[in-house]
């Protein structure tokens, strides 16, 4: 049997036993399956990675079974497997398999454990679906059913109303990414006759600028519209500008959680379809202008709002937006070896934030807000010096041609092929690229040194109260604790511990710290040789720019410099900050008022998508009901049927009143219509 | 299995069921009831066992001539086949899902029997005034259904939909007469293959959909669909939802298309705007339903809208995607049905917001009740997927605009539907009533497991449905290509794109 089932068809199993058996089987049973799965599918990922790596693997696809025929719509379900796909594997099954580790301790004192580890198995199998597809609607199988884990795993503490809205609104703003999806796997079915992939692509270069169709009654280059309304989708799953909103509101969820679905597997789904598709965007350079353009403006945007954030997990969810962003417009300019390789590489260190994010949180008794953190460095070394990798990955510190960390090499790598190509908009991105990687630097040491330095601040949070008060409550209870809760001031303890010892975390939460840190420092260094510069490697599984390779080697020596010199800006800006003089945020917040109201308030999406769409469409619904169906419909259907054979019958129980006189009289009248109709 | 009138069988059981019924008391009657539909369920296995895929396209052919050219005349192609499948499958669960009623039970159970005569009739019927008398005989069970077992308002809600469904009937009855007068006979095949005059076709077209748009509803012809279903009792609602309105849907496939072909391409605009209308309006007014029951009704308006847009696609996708959709629809309302049900029966109410955080003392239901909703809003995986995606798909080679107005019901879809479950099955359990319901019993096991694996076996191995069916959309895909609408998309390549290109920078 072919590794790749086991691979894939061993978290589903596992999310069946452990989701059916629930408490029949009991926590230890449940998640010793599910994480048992995915440790095995992470060991016989790795083998057909390093395969490719070595250049002896072949693109193979193993067929599974019919799915549907319909005259010429005709798909399979089937695991395909080249190096596109084995990157994805060792990604997704890898930090998949140290989330359920971890898991073990964060989530030990949830009641609902047998449920949780489900979740995040099922959704590990619909991501590798997605990525093993081999035609597009198993792609937007996939797509889907990591949509719907989201969907579980954001609303996982189900009796929060915020969690519940946060899952919903993932949901139906990833749908609306899904409908431009399916109008492009329509589209596509309608130009090519097919929805393979192999076959798509195939027939796609020749189609380059030759075609014409009318979508929504406008004539457009068939490419073009195809890709575009693909990359709909794709804007949807990725948190892409406009379409981000959701991505931010999803820290609802456990923070493992936050890790493997909205930092390192579900929301690069959007980037690995692009790369797929890479031959058929080629095709379509219109679309690739767009895509470059929406990726670097979430890039910039999402740092821009990174910076005012004062949640820890909101701060990472907008630096993953924003890093997304790169991978996008890395993809945009042609350089989708870049962009998967910013993939992998971001899948470790970002992963490795939110763990360590989720390990500080932990330490801290739930509270997220790192207004209330401070000073934790010496309380939980371990916890730090994971974070403190990820940061210096996150922010690419290296030397050029000496070692670098993980984001060093990918980063820079995608501000260098933004640069060489030449094209007007890859300048613009290079610039926004730039420069969110300067407030890259800037927010993730500010993240650093709000935690871990500085004097701790912890007495006035609420959570630190109720745990030094012994207040003890179930998690869950505790996360339906509204949010808005008077910070009351118990300043007991002079020296703003409020008497709380933050604990350091268990083993299973920090050994997946410690071999995310290997992957955070090391996978750059070892890596980029085979995803930026080997052809070979990739086959054909991406669109490859040979030429373009080239001239990211020849950009001039500043530009390579460029992301370093940044980088230490940031920091700067980041230590006068926070470090040396702690008073200047809150004078810079004053003085820039609106547009740090602007930055705080996330560009007002939320409130602007709220007042376009959510209210008008319950507005909408009770009009059409209460003046439609119910107003016109009934009323001059049925009900005015009813109403006029009503009315018809009391004329006619009156007429028959059975009195002579009136009979006579309606007699008489009759006989007199009769004999004037019959005489003249 | 030759010569064995198989469909008359399946006609008498019921039958004979449903007049044993009305003479016996309550519990015998619960179980003749069971064993009536259970036999009919094995009857069905067995027709689908032996239903020759590539064979003739009618099978199991039986008949017998009564007066005239009136005659009973049996048979099934495998569009009808897995009508009736779906309606001998959803027969017993209805039986039990019927065990709250306590008001005369025999004459309850006859009725459903009887019920179940006539869907089966309407499926299998060859002859065109049977099929007539079967169709129109439906609404004596359910107007009982309703207007006796039936919730508060009961009388109202029967009245209204005995009143739409008969007005429309009314007038196909007229478009029969003149039709086996002009075709001078009353055999469905040989008027399938029939050609009506182009004119005379308008007007027949017209008079069948005044009464199938109503069966199905389109909108608006759907206001009494969410009146009958509050008031029906659970097991008529899942009837109504599940075979009733594919009676609609069926009636367009086997008359109105390939009868008709030159007046269906006709008026494809009118069936493609009233199902935009419906997909936007209804889900819409599906958002803010209070009661849970309406909510449903109105989203099954909305399901029904893409069955129509697919059948007006004019090709295969459309045609199999439609027929899917009808499938998948019967299962997952009537699943839907059967989970308000279950809650209803334990509480008596069908607000909304008498429940909350049932996942936490109803675990099981909750797990059924997502895996129904999300086969709703038709996440792939499920049956909902299937059908929705051909059907879009087909009619995408029509119109652009048609398939996005009504794909933006996939978006809303998802908002009602999880919205629903937010409020039922999540959040705290605010009221103690509902918080101290126990789980699923067995009884309400059986009803449920069964329509989930149908639903995951819809979803993932499409082919077992489609199979029996597809020579017989292939030959209705024949029978309408002459008058098969040009898509909207224009494709055009090489030369000839720049010559358009071309035409058009000039025209500017």
């Amino acid at each position: 049997m072919p590794s790749i089932l086991i691979i894939v068809f061993g978290p589903l199993l596992a999310a069946i036993v452990a989701g059916l058996g629930n408490r029949a089987i009991g926590n230890t049973v449940a998640k010793s399956v599910t994480t048992g799965a995915l440790f095995l599918s992470a060991v016989l990922s790795w083998p057909i990675f390093l395969g490719f790596i070595a250049g002896d693997a072949e693109a193979t696809v193993v067929p599974v079974l019919r799915w549907v025929e319909s005259g010429a719509l005709t798909f399979d379900w089937a695991l395909r497997v080249d190096a596109l796909t084995a990157v994805m594997l060792v990604v997704i099954t890898t930090v998949s398999a140290l989330v359920h580790l971890y898991s073990w301790g964060y989530m030990e004192e949830d009641p609902d454990q047998p449920r949780f580890f489900a979740y995040l198995s099922l959704f590990t199998f619909a991501m590798l679906m997605l990525v093993t597809a081999d035609n597009l609607v198993q792609m937007f199988f996939g797509w889907e059913g990591v949509g719907l884990a989201s969907y579980l795993l954001i609303g996982f503490w189900f009796r929060k109303p915020s969690a519940n809205a946060a899952a919903i609104k993932a949901f139906v703003v990833n749908r609306v990414g899904d409908l431009g999806f399916m109008l492009g796997i329509f589209g596509t079915f309608l130009v090519f006759q097919t929805v393979s992939i192999p076959e798509i692509l195939a027939a796609a270069p020749a189609m380059q600028g030759i075609s014409h169709i009318i979508f929504l009654g406008m004539r457009l280059d068939t490419m073009t519209i195809l890709c575009l309304l693909l990359f709909v989708g794709a804007m949807g799953k990725s948190a892409q500008l406009g379409l981000h909103t959701w991505l931010p509101d999803a820290m609802e969820g456990p923070t493992p959680v936050s890790a493997l679905i909205h930092a390192a597997t579900m929301v690069t789904a959007g980037v690995f379809m692009v790369c797929r598709l890479s031959p058929m965007f080629e095709a379509a350079p219109v679309a690739l202008g767009f895509v470059t353009f929406i990726g670097a403006a979430t890039c910039f945007f999402a740092a821009t709002v990174g910076t005012t954030q004062w949640d820890i997990k909101r701060v990472i969810a907008y630096s993953t937006c924003s890093q997304l962003g790169y991978m996008f417009f890395a993809a945009g300019v042609g350089a989708y070896g870049a962009a998967m390789f910013h993939l992998f590489t971001h899948a470790f260190f970002k992963a490795l934030l939110f763990l360590g994010a989720g390990s500080v949180i932990h330490a801290m008794h739930h509270e997220q807000d790192m207004r209330y953190y401070g000073a934790l460095r010496k309380e939980i070394p371990l916890t730090f010096w994971a974070m403190m990798a990820g940061t210096l990955a996150i922010t690419g510190v290296g030397v050029l041609g000496v070692f670098g960390f993980a984001g060093f090499y990918s980063k820079d790598a995608i501000l260098e092929a933004a640069f060489a190509s030449g094209s007007e908009i890859g300048r613009t991105a290079f610039w926004l690229g730039a420069f969110a990687a300067l407030l890259t630097s800037f927010y993730s040491w500010r993240l650093m040194f709000l935690t871990f330095w500085g004097k701790p601040r912890w007495a006035e949070s609420e959570h630190i109260q109720h745990a030094v008060h012994g207040h003890h409550e179930s998690p869950d209870e505790e996360h339906s604790a509204d949010a808005d809760d008077d910070h009351a001031h118990h300043a007991a303890h002079g020296d703003g511990t409020a008497g709380y010892h933050p604990h350091e975390s268990p083993w299973t939460m920090l050994v997946p710290l410690a071999l995310l840190s290997v992957g955070a420092v090391f996978a750059g260094f070892v890596f980029h040789h085979a995803f930026l510069e080997d052809a070979g490697f990739w086959g054909s599984s991406i669109a490859w720019n040979e030429h373009l390779m080239h001239a990211m080697h020849e950009v001039p020596l500043w530009v390579k410099l460029t992301a370093t010199i940044v980088m230490l800006i940031g920091l700067l800006v980041a230590w006068m900050a926070y470090i040396r003089d702690p008073s200047i945020p809150g004078r810079m917040a004053e003085q820039l008022g609106p547009v740090y109201r602007f930055l705080y308030n996330k560009w007002y999406f939320d409130e602007l998508y709220h007042f376009l769409f959510v209210r008008p469409a319950f507005w909408l619904g009770r009009l059409f009901w209460k003046r439609g169906d119910v107003g016109i419909i009934d009323r001059f259907g049925p009900d005015g049927a009813a109403w006029v054979v009503q009315q018809g019958s009391v004329f006619a129980r009156r007429v028959q009143s059975g009195y002579l006189n009136t009979y006579a009289l309606v007699m008489l009248l009759g006989l007199v219509a009769a004999v004037t109709w019959v005489l003249f | 299995m030759e010569g064995f009138p198989i469909l008359s069988v399946m006609l008498l059981v019921p039958m004979i069921g449903a007049i044993a019924c009305l003479f016996v008391g309550e519990k015998p009657a619960r179980q003749i009831a069971l064993v009536a539909t259970l036999i009919d369920l094995a009857l069905g296995i067995l027709l689908w066992a032996n239903y020759d895929i590539g064979g003739a396209q009618w099978q199991f052919v039986e008949r017998a001539p009564i007066f005239g050219q009136f005659s009973w005349a049996l048979g099934i192609d495998g569009i009808a086949l897995m009508l009736i499948v779906l309606s001998v499958f959803l027969m017993p669960i209805c039986i039990l899902a019927s065990h709250s009623i306590d008001k005369r039970v025999g004459e309850y159970m006859a009725t459903f029997l009887f019920m179940e005569v006539l869907m089966i009739g309407v499926f299998a019927a060859q002859d065109l005034f049977l099929f007539y008398i079967f169709f129109e005989a439906g609404l004596i069970p359910m107007y009982l259904i309703i207007g006796i077992w039936g919730g508060a308002n009961r009388i109202y809600a029967a009245y209204k939909f005995f009143l739409y469904t008969l007005l429309g009937s009314v007038v196909m009855l007229i478009a029969m007469l003149w039709m086996v007068n002009e075709a001078g006979t009353t055999d469905i095949p040989t008027l399938m293959a029939y050609d009506f005059p182009v004119q005379a076709q308008t007007w027949l077209w017209l008079a069948f959909f005044a009464s199938f748009a109503v069966k199905m509803p389109m909108w608006p012809l759907h206001t009494w669909l969410p009146d009958a279903h509050v008031q029906a009792p659970t097991a008529g609602s899942v009837i109504l939802a599940g075979v009733l309105l594919k009676m609609g849907g069926y009636g367009f496939i086997r008359f109105s298309l390939p009868m008709f072909p030159e007046a269906s391409a006709q008026w494809m605009w009118l069936i493609f705007a009233l199902s935009m209308i419906a997909v936007v309006v209804t889900s819409l007014i599906a958002l803010v339903q209070e009661d849970m029951k309406k909510l449903i009704a109105y989203s099954s308006v909305a399901h029904m809208a893409i069955v129509t847009v697919g059948l007006f696609a004019f090709n295969v996708q459309g045609f199999e995607g439609a027929m899917i959709v009808m499938l998948s629809h019967g299962l997952v309302s009537g699943a839907l049905f059967l989970c308000v049900g279950v809650i209803y029966d334990r509480l008596h109410t069908r607000e909304i917001d008498r429940y909350g955080g049932l996942s936490i003392n109803m675990p099981k239901y909750a797990l059924f009740f997502m895996l129904f909703t999300m086969a709703s809003i038709g996440l792939p995986g499920t049956s909902g997927f299937v059908g929705e995606f051909l059907s879009l798909a087909g009619i995408y080679q029509v119109s652009s605009w048609v398939t996005f107005v009504c794909a933006t019901g996939i978006i809303l879809g998802a908002a009602y539907m999880l919205y629903l479950y937010w409020r039922i099955a999540f959040g705290v359990q605010k009221n103690a009533d509902a918080a101290a319901m126990p789980d699923l019993s067995v009884r309400e096991w059986l009803m449920l497991g069964p329509i989930a694996a149908a639903v995951l076996w819809m979803g993932v191995y499409p082919e077992s449905f489609l199979a029996p069916m597809r020579a017989d959309i292939a030959a209705l895909n024949a029978r309408v290509a002459r008058a098969a609408p040009e898509g909207d998309a224009r494709l055009v390549m090489g030369e000839a794109a720049r010559a358009v290109a071309e035409a058009h920078e000039g025209a500017h």
